[in-house]
């Protein structure tokens, strides 16, 4: 399973990296949903792959029998998809108000700005 | 629970929220921003004197133990960030009551600035690297919106290439907080420091640290790493560019230095070598950069790469480590880093005073081009002579701040002997002196250039001058705290070598979060 998603993760970063290489604006902002995409599951994946009970302490007892899942790694990729949702919100609205602006969407014509 | 560790968090956040329901009505929102950021001033000067007298404080929120609950910690160097936050965020408040304009304010302008805050003191005191993950985005969101509110042309390029390149690194730092749990288990950053040695997974600990020096070294505007900076500092007001340019690269400063001294110091021959390397090529790169350019703000904008360089240099210096571990190195390496703590409290005052006078500056003449600036020290004597307080220093010529806080440098690396690092960073300071004297050349020096809106007295000039008094005011305000921080070295440079010591000294920092580990570890002995 571990290699499965390594190969998944691996195409997300590839596949995001060279999107964020091309000119296009809407381009740039799949590649970066990607890329966040790709950190999420790295994150299940290293965490440690098992199959598990939910960590749920039975009644009566201290502690969680048998062997259960972690449940922090969830907890991360959770508070890092919603991060992510807003920030690809407000990349799209940027993008969007920079077409309007600019009148392009070619990376490589936005040199006003730099030095 | 200390109720000071979680103030400059929650603070800002309150007075974000009343802003926000003001945002209709103006001047009840400046006045309570301006109470909120000196409420923030006041929390701040609290828990540095707590820290200074008690040591190194932490709380864990909800009461839960330290690895399993969320854990603020204060050091000397977290608690002099936050002050100098704090007082900077003072600073462009007042600065703002009279640069932006009615627009910016209605839209969100004050409660951006605190959540902005909230953000920076978050990820200086959070002990925790997720939370400090969580913090970084409350910082970028708000940057992000506060660089492009007004939607002007130049903002909304440049706000593209930093929206793009800080995301990247964003990514970056959430995979390698991943991976770091995968190895270790936790993500506590004291109980990071004991397991990660113990995992005993050296190559990989070694690529972690890569990990988070690319990502931080994005945010801190490192070589090679730097070009979102010069391309959108200089597009939003000076307000926004003030508070950017003294603050978010230091938060990545801060960063690096953290896990650099706390958690990556398993092979200090490798790492901070090359952060030594990578300090010399960003105080190079900078100051060239400074020295082609025709804008105020964007000499000013590639001077803020350049002193990067010497922030880092100091962790840097801790490579020696590697070659010797004798009593005299170790002073040395205390000594760099306590010069790199009062190197960063120097550069932030007197980064955000030039900004706030560039600013002025602008105001006046309406451009921040060299060639169509002028005659300022006829019309303005006393804001040009303002100018020079922060520009010397920075240069680093004495008695200001700048001028101790390159010589600590350049004395602890010649202690180690690095003479090569001691050699750049002379030649760049000298180079520093060079782009000053061409600002104060063009800008105050030479006369009027013909057309120029100062001669003709127009209405427009006059409509100008009203509410500059108000931007000089926290301009003079800060120009007395470089003087201070010059005339009273004594005092101030030894808070500044006790943040080294504690720095040098990572298990005063475990020990101050869990006394658990801390009994185990004495036990272990």
């Amino acid at each position: 399973m571990e290699v499965v998603l390594a190969v998944v993760i691996g195409s997300l970063y590839g596949a995001g990296l060279y999107l964020l290489m091309r000119r296009s604006l809407i381009k740039l902002v799949i590649g970066l949903a990607l890329l966040s995409q790709a950190a999420n599951l790295l994150i299940f994946t290293a965490a440690g792959l098992r199959s598990s009970q939910a960590p749920l302490i039975p009644k009566g007892a201290a502690a969680p029998l048998g062997e259960v899942a972690d449940p922090l790694p969830q907890a991360l990729i959770l508070t890092a998809i919603v991060i992510g949702f807003g920030v690809i919100a407000f990349t799209l609205a940027l993008f969007h108000t920079a077409y309007m602006r600019l009148g392009i969407d070619d990376v490589d014509q936005m040199q006003a700005t730099d030095t | 629970m200390n109720w000071l560790l979680a103030l400059p968090i929650l603070l800002p956040l309150l007075v974000a929220c009343v802003t926000t329901m003001l945002l209709r009505r103006r001047s009840a929102q400046r006045v309570v921003s301006l109470v909120g950021m000196v409420g923030q001033l006041a929390a701040a000067i609290a828990l540095l004197v707590t820290v200074y007298q008690q040591g190194i404080v932490a709380v864990q929120a909800g009461g839960y133990a330290a690895p399993f609950g969320i854990t603020l910690v204060a050091d000397l160097l977290a608690a002099i960030m936050v002050l100098l936050a704090a007082m900077k965020g003072t600073a462009v408040v007042i600065y703002s009551g009279a640069s932006i304009d009615r627009e910016r304010e209605a839209f969100g302008y004050h409660p951006l600035l605190h959540i902005l805050m909230m953000g920076v003191c978050g990820a200086f005191l959070t002990g925790d690297i997720f939370n400090l993950y969580v913090f970084f985005e409350v910082l970028l969101m708000s940057s992000f919106v506060l660089l492009t509110l007004g939607g002007e042309r130049g903002q909304v390029e440049g706000a593209i290439k930093y929206v793009t390149l800080n995301l990247l690194s964003s990514a970056i730092f959430l995979a390698g907080a991943g991976l770091l749990y995968g190895v270790t288990g936790t993500l506590n950053m004291a109980d990071l420091a004991v397991k990660l040695p113990a995992a005993d997974q050296p190559a990989l600990a070694t690529i972690l640290s890569m990990m988070f020096l690319v990502a931080f070294g994005i945010k801190a505007a490192i070589f090679p790493l730097f070009f979102w900076l010069p391309a959108s500092y200089h597009t939003p007001p000076a307000a926004v560019s003030a508070i950017f340019a003294g603050l978010l690269t230091k938060v990545g400063v801060y960063a690096i230095i953290r896990v650099f001294t706390l958690i990556f110091v398993h092979d200090i021959g490798f790492t901070h070598n090359l952060i030594l390397a990578l300090s010399a090529l960003t105080m190079v790169t900078g100051v060239l950069g400074a020295a082609v350019q025709n804008e105020f703000r964007r000499i000013l904008s590639f001077h803020i790469v350049s002193q990067i360089g010497y922030m880092i240099m100091g962790l840097g210096m801790m490579a020696t480590l590697a070659q010797s571990d004798s009593e005299a190195t170790r002073a040395a390496v205390g000594l760099g880093l306590g010069a790199t703590v009062f190197y960063i409290a120097h550069h932030i005052v007197v980064k955000t005073n030039l900004f706030l006078i560039s600013g002025v500056v602008e105001r006046l003449q309406g451009t921040g081009r060299l060639q169509a600036l002028g005659g300022f020290y006829r019309a303005w004597p006393g804001l040009s002579l303002l100018f020079l307080v922060p520009a010397m220093s920075l240069a680093g010529l004495p008695p200001l701040s700048g001028f101790w806080a390159k010589f600590a440098l350049v004395k602890a690396g010649l202690q180690m002997e690095q003479y090569a690092i001691v050699a750049v960073a002379l030649v760049v300071g000298l180079l520093t002196l060079f782009s000053m004297t061409k600002i104060w050349a063009a800008v105050f020096w030479s006369p009027a250039p013909p057309q120029s809106p100062m001669d003709a007295d127009s209405a427009e000039y006059r409509r100008a001058q009203q509410g500059v008094g108000m931007m000089l005011a926290p301009i003079v305000a800060l120009a007395c705290v470089t003087i201070a921080l010059g005339l009273a070295i004594g005092p101030i440079f030894e808070v500044a070598m006790q943040a080294g010591e504690q720095l040098m000294t990572p298990q005063l920092y475990i020990d101050a979060v869990s006394p658990q580990s801390a009994e185990s570890h004495q036990g272990a002995e």
